[in-house]
């Protein structure tokens, strides 16, 4: 018990005086997951929305695929990144492995899944309240899809925030592509590892808190700036 | 351009899951006036209105435009029983068949805020389509349909559950359009309606047509028991 006290006055103190280390580590975590997000998010509305307004052959076996991603194992995805990225891999030569870059590119592939497939449950029910008045405009496949993207917006942010919310939390991809350098690709989650491994628990647990806080903080501004829960049902 | 018409149906049929919604259906349709669809329920009224727009595939026959297919789809529109509203303001979901054509978003909106307001709905223009009631929807979806300017406007039960005042002024937004020149095809199940827009009727029974006359004629000397029976207000099956 007293370690968890110790923690939140340790989170504190590190808050209050603006710990150097911590606000670094801090800014790290937050521009590879949001980079991650980003890029995730272009990546993987269009699918979810292609999805819904495209029936093909193997459309079944893709939205069955994508819901099994869902669940992948991040450190079976850092291992597959790593030996792609690693100086004797096959883009061994772009030097990218332990930089926040490979770091971003794991998060990519862990999160994408998971977007797409929550994207497409929202667009199928938009696509099926849509279906006739798009087919009778004579709208191409394209045009479809933009709408379902643009008025479904607010759906969407749910499954962005999904996305970030395991994508900031993640530590085993991470560790092994990024290799939890000082200064370099430490990030929150594996800073914290760190510090447990080492038995600083009040370190650990400070860290951790300010990891909550700012899962809470993003998801509340994103929130505020998509004015959720105003403006009526979407 | 030419023109849409004739539109022909030579045994067009449409099935689905082995039970026949309609058809086979021949009939021509020349470019003048409005067309009443009227029949029971499920005498395959929506579904012959879906089949000639094209959005209900055709499982026998054929429907030949006085133009190529894809100048006729593009000189039609279609306004559903229940509107489809878009999650966008009452403007944006005006504008929008305007911006699938590649008008820039200003010249639509203008457009847009005058078809809307010639609907009477001026005020409403800023607010989400979702906060209308039933009949200003169904004026939303019926400025909609006429902003391309179409020469031929579906339009299936459009008053269906609509009062007397929201049915007189669609009827009003109607017989404009008809004036300036859009060819009107819609069912109802309001004989009074029917009366006051058809210039001719199409009587279906069981998915074929069992009467096709002009107005006057067909009000007034119904040829077959049935549709005699239904304008008398028997329940016809």
């Amino acid at each position: 018990m007293s370690d968890l006290w110790e923690g939140i006055g340790q989170a504190l103190w590190l808050l209050v005086t603006l710990d150097a280390d911590l606000v670094e580590i801090t800014l790290r975590s937050l521009r590879v997951t949001l980079t991650a997000l980003v890029i995730a998010c272009a990546i993987a509305l269009p699918i979810g929305a292609f999805l819904a307004v495209r029936r093909f052959r193997a459309r079944r076996f893709t939205i069955a695929l994508l819901n099994a991603l869902m669940g992948l194992p991040p450190v079976v995805v850092g291992l597959i990144v790593y030996v792609l990225l690693s100086r004797s891999g096959p883009f061994g030569v772009m030097g990218l492995i332990f930089t926040p870059t490979a770091m971003i590119i794991a998060q990519v592939v862990i999160i994408v899944p998971l977007i797409s497939s929550i994207a497409h449950q929202a667009l199928r029910e938009l696509w099926s309240d849509y279906h006739d008045l798009l087919i009778s405009l004579n709208t191409t496949q394209r045009q479809r899809m933009a709408a379902l993207l643009w008025d479904g917006r607010r759906a969407l942010l749910t499954a962005a925030l999904a996305g970030f919310g395991r994508a900031i939390g993640e530590v085993g991809a991470i560790m092994i592509v990024g290799g939890n350098i000082d200064h370099h690709t430490r990030v929150l989650t594996t800073a914290i590892a760190l510090e447990t491994g080492k038995g600083d628990f009040a370190m650990a647990l400070g860290l951790g808190f300010v990891l909550i806080l700012l899962a809470i903080a993003v998801n509340l501004a994103i929130h505020i700036i998509g004015r959720t829960e105003q403006e009526g049902r979407w | 351009m030419r023109s849409l018409f004739p539109l022909t149906l030579t045994g067009a049929t449409i099935r689905r899951k082995g039970k026949r919604l309609v058809g086979p259906i021949d009939l021509t349709l020349q470019d003048q006036g409005i067309t009443i669809v009227i029949g029971p329920n499920g005498a395959g009224k929506t579904s012959l209105l879906r089949m000639m727009h094209g959005i209900a595939r055709l499982s026998d026959g054929a429907i030949n435009w006085g133009c190529d297919l894809d100048t006729a789809h593009a000189a039609q529109s279609f306004v559903f029983q229940q509107p489809i509203l878009l999650r966008r303001s009452v403007r944006d979901n005006i504008a929008y068949p305007l911006r699938l054509r590649g008008i820039a978003k200003a010249m639509a909106r203008a457009q847009a805020d005058t078809a809307g307001t010639r609907v009477g709905l001026g005020p409403m223009l800023d607010r989400p389509a979702t906060f209308l009631s039933g009949g200003e929807r169904q004026k939303l979806a019926i400025a909609r349909a006429l902003i391309t300017k179409p020469a031929l406007l579906f339009l299936d039960e459009p008053c269906a559950s609509l009062d007397g005042r929201a049915t007189r002024e669609i009827e009003e937004i109607l017989r404009q359009a008809a004036t300036s020149g859009t060819r009107l095809i819609m069912s109802t199940h309001d004989m009074g309606q029917a009366r006051r827009l058809a210039d001719d009727v199409l009587f279906l029974l069981k998915g074929h047509i069992h009467e096709h006359a002009p107005t006057p004629l067909f009000f007034d000397q119904p040829q077959t028991a049935e549709a005699a029976a239904f304008l008398n207000g028997d329940i016809v099956e």
